[in-house]
């Protein structure tokens, strides 16, 4: 099985460069075509050529025409937003940036999806949390620079210099003169303007803005709440047939037989067939498909399906099994070695004390609330897609090659995502709706039930980690190992999501560590999980530094910042590395607004962590009430944060809040059980998320600082589990080395 | 297959040919085009497919569109009192900026208009109660719960400590 596509999104989400943005005008007529929009108005139109990214290099020499603004001349300002919307709040985040430096009334401003076009537009995927920081430049200067076309224009009209006027609310005024012309009164004008130099456009400082910081609320929020047509599985294409796809549910298996006969029989169905696939996880795995006239008629037919299954070449994969195996490769091996500095056995021969534990998290799925569906409709050399979909560009791309087209034949429309969690890096669900259209000949709708995505997810791996910590003679740690236990992709790496990287607290900067990685065989596809790597990691570390300290009889809080040393960043000048200054800063206000140090009832605690993860450092308290019975009072979770300037405040506090309690709920009760090839959950009823009555208090605490903002999608969520542990020891002395909580009889 | 007459959001629907076991979901998005209501897990655990079958909430992933023959069905579609006035709810969730990805959010809404029609002053367990059919993947929780009371209290009359904007 082929898991390298998988790790590849992982790293292609997290590498990207912010592009280098080289803009041309272009020919208003060319550019109009290349993008199909009509209307009247100012349309800024330009080029980009993203010279850095390994991941475009093959473009970098293209020029092609990229659009953000049009002002009409009613007064409407559309903004385009280019990433897929899961969630995050990037369609209301992003227009917000673009509007702030057209000094647009939000009021006039109408969003709109962009269409899908990396040539025009540069990345256009949702995932690493990197939406806000990669396009930061690009969409502040498509803002600024119609602002000065616009302003370039007024001044003309009204023969004064540029430099006397101001702009505000969609309007550009010349005070002296007392005169104001709204930007729609302008429009039709500066779109004769030439573009401005990019590079010495003025952007504003943070201490200029009206819009940014302030609570924002979704540009989707109305349609969400009156339930109107929105999401990916809400598509409707003239014509459209209903389809269902089952799949081995062992990963890796094929289909001998199937009684389709039977099938085609059944009311409302109109074909079955088999689809033999290209064996790649990620793209289109062999399975039978029904056709059927109805939603309903194609899923409960998929229900009467009997398929002989050839599992000859599918996974036998068992946890129980790995966790066996895992506990015995860290008894007897010490491991490969991963990362080595300083002089890790001279400190633990020199150790006061020395330390050290054992850590489990297990295997997770995304589950995202929408089940997987795509409707397409493959026809006369071409295939066009209607997909919730995270990476609708590389979708178009698998389309493009399981069915032997040019790419330029593939259209994607990209619907709003319910719910993404990495789960939507992949595309295999736009593939088989794909292949299913080409194959049936007409438009199909693909609808996964709950229980196809919990049998076919790629899943956040399960690791194990042995950790070993020496503490000299003054109580300070003085060296770190861990021998992280892993499994095997294919090329003899870790599988998407299981390995561990230098930037992984706190292996570089903490001067003696050494981390060492055994890798075990288990073929059960995985793949990004919010947070990739992280969200497991940091239980384990954060957790265990939490041990360090009250081994060396020291304050949590202390050791941490004693841990961090000297504030500096890690790489200077790299605004996705680790500042320990950064750091610092949030772990204090978190104890801070938490109460650190307070004077606590018996049986309740303070638990604190840390992380650095997707360019974002957060620290977390959490405040818990352990009583008999390990029953659970989780009064309240407080979180500090700093990723730069807030661009919606709103949308980042509900980010925070998400993240935190998503991690409560799979910290608490959320694991998979895998048995010979098979995930044994299949459905909310085994897989218990947190439900509203369990819901805590999170407070959320910014730290707003200059630098380049970054993502808020994932950093929150790592450090909950590891707060939350603490805190459990704290009120209880129970210490939790193994997820979720409910294995060890706690509930809340 | 039997036809089947619904009353959906005040509107008659002549369903035709249809198998007697069709969920309600189905005919509600398929056979109506009302995509409003969610399909989350086809088993009555997540609450995305919540409508009203006599003003009481349901989910319509598990109950029979024939079940509800005769009975007043109310979809998310159905609760504002025109395109203009929102319900308090619907104006609550824009205020609180309660959604994330969303897709949850019409199911939650119906919970809570069910509540809010019966108990205009519910207690925060009253709330949890009433909520706890419904899952949230991105944990909107916490504003679904400010977002009911700011709603309550606009149909109670009472603004009163309703708590902030989003």
């Amino acid at each position: 099985m082929n898991q390298t596509t998988a790790q590849d999104i992982i790293n292609e989400m997290e590498n990207t460069s912010t592009g280098i943005l080289d803009l041309r005008v272009v020919d208003r007529r060319t550019f109009l075509k290349l993008t199909g929009i009509t209307g009247t108005g100012l349309v800024l139109g330009y080029t980009i050529r993203d010279a850095v990214s390994p991941v475009y290099a093959a473009t970098q020499d293209q020029f092609t025409a990229n659009e953000f603004v049009r002002i009409a001349t009613d007064g409407k300002i559309y903004l385009y937003s280019k990433n897929p919307e899961i969630g995050q709040g990037i369609k209301t985040a992003a227009p917000m940036v673009i509007a702030e430096e057209l000094d647009a009334d939000w009021a006039d401003v109408i969003v709109e999806q962009a269409p899908v076009n990396e040539d025009l537009y540069g990345r256009q995927s949702a995932g690493g949390s990197r939406s806000i920081t990669t396009s930061w430049d690009q969409i502040r200067k498509a803002g600024a620079a119609a602002r000065a076309m616009l302003v370039s224009t007024a001044a003309k009209q009204w023969g004064v210099p540029a430099s006397e006027c101001r702009t505000e609310a969609s309007s550009v005024f010349h005070d002296a003169s007392n005169r104001r012309a709204g930007y729609a009164s302008l429009a039709m004008r500066a779109a004769e303007e030439p573009l401005p130099d990019l590079d010495s456009l003025p952007l504003k400082k943070r201490s200029e803005y009206k819009l940014l910081g302030k609570r924002i609320t979704g540009v989707d929020n109305r349609k969400v709440v009156t339930g109107q047509p929105l999401f990916g599985v809400d598509a409707v294409v003239s014509g459209m047939r209903y389809a269902s796809y089952l799949k081995c549910p062992a990963a890796g298996g094929s289909v001998r037989s199937a009684n389709l006969d039977e099938i085609k029989a059944l009311p409302g169905v109109e074909d079955a067939f088999v689809i033999e696939g290209n064996n790649e996880p990620t793209e289109l795995m062999p399975g039978v498909a029904i056709i059927a006239n109805s939603t309903w008629a194609a899923i409960s037919a998929k229900t009467k399906l009997k398929v002989d299954w050839d599992e000859t070449h599918a996974t036998h994969a068992s946890w129980s099994e790995a966790q066996k195996n895992a506990k015995e490769a860290a008894k007897n091996s010490q491991g490969e070695l991963l990362h080595d500095i300083g002089n890790v056995d001279e400190k633990f021969a020199e150790a006061e004390k020395s330390y050290e534990a054992y850590y489990e998290y297990p295997f997770l799925s995304h589950a995202p609330l929408e089940p997987q569906n795509t409707t397409a409709w493959v026809h006369d050399g071409k295939a066009e897609i209607w997909s919730p979909t995270q990476r609708p560009e590389q979708g178009a791309e698998s389309v493009a090659e399981i069915l032997g087209l040019e790419r330029k034949d593939v259209e994607v429309h990209q619907l709003r995502v319910g719910g993404g969690f990495g789960r939507r890096l992949m595309n295999d669900y736009m593939c088989e709706a794909a292949a299913i259209s080409a194959q049936a000949g007409v438009p199909v709708k693909l609808q996964w039930t709950r229980e196809d995505d919990m049998a076919h997810d790629f899943y956040r791996v399960g690791g194990f980690h042995a950790l070993k910590g020496a503490i000299d003679k003054e109580g300070k740690l003085s060296a770190w190992q861990d021998h992280f236990i892993t499994f095997m992709g294919p090329n003899k790496k870790p599988v998407s999501g299981g390995d561990m990287r230098a930037s992984e607290f706190p292996v570089d900067f903490f001067p003696n560590t050494r981390v060492t990685q055994t890798m075990l065989p288990l073929r059960v596809p995985t793949g990004p999980w919010r947070s990739p790597r992280s969200c497991g990691i940091a239980f384990a570390v954060q957790s265990f530094i939490s041990e360090l300290a009250l081994e060396a009889g020291r304050d949590h809080v202390e050791f941490l910042l004693e841990m961090l040393g000297e504030p500096r960043w890690l790489e200077e000048g790299n605004i996705d590395a680790m500042n320990t200054g950064r750091a610092a800063r949030v772990i204090k206000l978190a104890a801070e607004k938490a109460g650190w140090g307070k004077p606590m009832e018996k049986g309740r605690g303070l638990g604190m962590a840390f992380h650095f993860s997707h360019a974002g450092h957060f620290a977390e308290v959490a405040d818990i009430s352990v009583y008999e019975n390990k029953k659970l009072t989780i009064h309240k979770i407080t979180v500090a944060g700093d990723v730069g300037p807030i661009i919606n405040l709103s949308g980042a506090e509900n980010q925070c809040q998400g993240a935190v309690i998503d991690a409560l709920s799979t910290t608490l009760g959320l694991q998979l059980s895998i048995e010979n090839g098979r995930i044994q959950e299949t459905n909310f009823h085994q897989y218990p998320i947190l439900r509203m009555d369990k819901a805590p208090d999170v407070a959320v605490h910014f730290i707003e600082s200059d630098a380049r903002p970054t993502g808020l999608g994932e950093p929150a969520l790592p450090p909950a589990a590891p707060a939350i542990c603490n805190a459990i020891y704290a009120a209880s002395g129970i210490r939790v080395r193994e997820l979720p909580l409910s294995r060890h009889g706690f509930s809340v | 297959m039997p036809d089947i007459q619904l009353e959906v959001n005040g509107r008659n629907y002549e369903i035709k040919d249809i198998a007697p076991d069709t969920p309600l979901l189905w005919v509600i998005r398929d056979h109506m085009g009302l995509v409003g209501t969610k399909f989350g897990c086809g088993g009555g655990y997540c609450g995305a497919c919540t409508v009203h079958l006599d003003g009481n909430p349901v989910r319509s992933c598990s109950v029979p569109a024939t079940s509800a023959v005769g009975k007043k069905v109310t979809t998310i579609e159905g609760i504002a009192v025109d395109e203009n006035v929102l319900h308090p709810l619907q104006e609550a969730w824009i205020e609180h900026d309660v959604p994330q990805c969303g897709y949850c959010q019409a199911g939650q809404i119906m919970s809570a208009a069910a509540l809010l029609s019966k108990n205009t002053n519910p207690t925060d367990s009253d709330i949890d109660a009433a909520m706890s059919g419904n899952l949230c993947r991105c944990a909107t929780y916490i504003r679904i719960r400010r977002a009911i009371r700011t709603a309550a209290a606009k149909i109670s009359g009472n603004t009163m400590g309703t708590g902030g904007s989003v």
